[in-house]
């Protein structure tokens, strides 16, 4: 029975280390978010293409705003993909 | 009051030299005839679309950033839904961070030609 409780985890259970999320555009000063070259908005695309949540990128509101009227319009002149299986 | 604008448009692949680079120039003097003025033009050349437009894979960007009287809109976008070989373009008001970015992205391309 006591074997039981010893149960040591060898590795500590990481559960969600806290990594400390900053928005990208005030840290770097960008004012000005460029609808125009599709590799800088890559960063902010899952696989799939979508615009990855403000909760993953950590992104302020104002900015990613900002960053989902770019992405669309780089998707209207077609440089994004509405949508993709493998992208990245 | 002139506002600063900058308008992208993709010319189908399926055109000769000649034939973009005059579509190119019809539209440059669109906007000079209506007393607007050209800051910079780009020319991207042809380019993979990320997804098939009008069946093609392939296009043909050109950028123009001008500056323009607000009226002269609606007349270049109906220009632009005239002519068939435009398959699509964008127009964008500047604002002033866009210009700077603009400008700056302007030198780092001097600089690297």
């Amino acid at each position: 029975m006591s074997q039981q409780e010893e149960i040591k985890f060898l590795t500590p259970p990481a559960f969600e280390i806290k990594k400390k999320k900053f928005c990208w555009f005030k840290k770097n000063r960008i004012k000005y978010i460029d609808y125009k070259d599709p590799v800088f908005l890559k960063r902010f695309l899952n696989e799939q293409g979508k615009i990855l949540p403000r909760r993953v990128t950590g992104t302020s509101l104002k900015y990613q705003r900002r960053l989902a009227v770019a992405v669309k319009r780089a998707r209207h002149l077609a440089l994004l993909p509405f949508v993709t299986d493998n992208f990245k | 009051m002139k506002n600063q604008y900058e308008t992208v448009f993709i010319i189908t692949p399926v055109l000769s030299e000649a034939q973009v680079k005059d579509t190119i120039e019809k539209f440059k003097k669109l906007i000079l005839n209506n007393e607007g003025e050209i800051v910079h033009v780009e020319e991207w050349g042809l380019r993979k679309l990320a997804y098939p437009i009008q069946k093609k894979t392939t296009g043909f960007y050109a950028l123009i950033e001008f500056k323009a009287p607000p009226s002269f809109i609606e007349k270049l976008e109906t220009e632009y839904r005239r002519d068939e070989r435009i398959m699509r373009f964008l127009t964008v008001k500047l604002d002033k961070y866009a210009i700077e970015y603009n400008q700056k992205r302007r030198e780092k391309i001097t600089e690297i030609q």
